[in-house]
């Protein structure tokens, strides 16, 4: 999908939503919820290709698997918690979307562990035997 | 593309129409099937919201979390 659509998406969403909150509350809501999926679904298959194509380079290099799906973890993590903070925002519960950020970024630390031992461990090895 | 907008406008057309009904059904009188009503139209939105939403953390869960 290209920019200008997903634009001209926005716009109208945001008319559309204009149009109801006086009518319907519940419902204008659920149209924000609708118009962010359908600008996500249009990213994801782009964040695919280039997802591929990380991939393709990182197996040319040689690093190991383990870290490229680590990283590729914690994107997807962050996407979520983005998507669930914000909807939680625009329906009015700011302390309800702070929360889903804490947990993402609870969720990054636990998946990062594995890196940062290895890379503790590295800098151990680093260091000659007394 | 296309259908993405459709969807837009469907919900939006549900809304309106829910709203319409609302009105009529409170100026009959009918306190009670007009809120019944309500009720309806957003259990239908909503279920084409949650179908979407399902969809969505489908494709990220197939895409960043193989």
């Amino acid at each position: 999908m290209d920019i200008l659509q997903i634009t001209i998406l926005g716009v109208l969403a945001s008319l559309l939503y204009i149009l109801l909150k006086e009518v319907h509350g519940s419902i204008a809501f659920l149209i924000i919820l609708i118009t962010g999926i359908v600008i996500f679904f249009s990213i994801i298959q782009q964040i695919q290709l280039i997802f591929e194509t990380i991939r393709k380079l990182g197996d040319q290099a040689n690093i190991e698997g383990l870290y490229l799906t680590t990283i590729l973890k914690i994107i997807g993590i962050s996407y979520i918690a983005e998507i669930g903070a914000h909807l939680t925002k625009d329906a009015g519960l700011n302390s309800v979307s702070k929360y889903i950020e804490l947990a993402g970024k609870i969720f990054i630390l636990l998946l990062a562990v594995p890196i940062i031992t290895a890379v503790i461990e590295a800098i151990i090895g680093f260091i000659p035997n007394v | 593309m296309f259908v993405d907008a459709l969807i837009l406008f469907q919900i939006a057309g549900i809304g309106i129409i829910v709203a319409l009904i609302h009105t009529i059904l409170k100026q009959m009188g009918k306190e009670e099937i007009a809120q019944f009503a309500t009720l309806i139209g957003f259990i239908l939105v909503l279920l084409i919201v949650v179908n979407g939403l399902s969809d969505l953390f489908q494709q990220i869960r197939s895409v960043f979390l193989f």
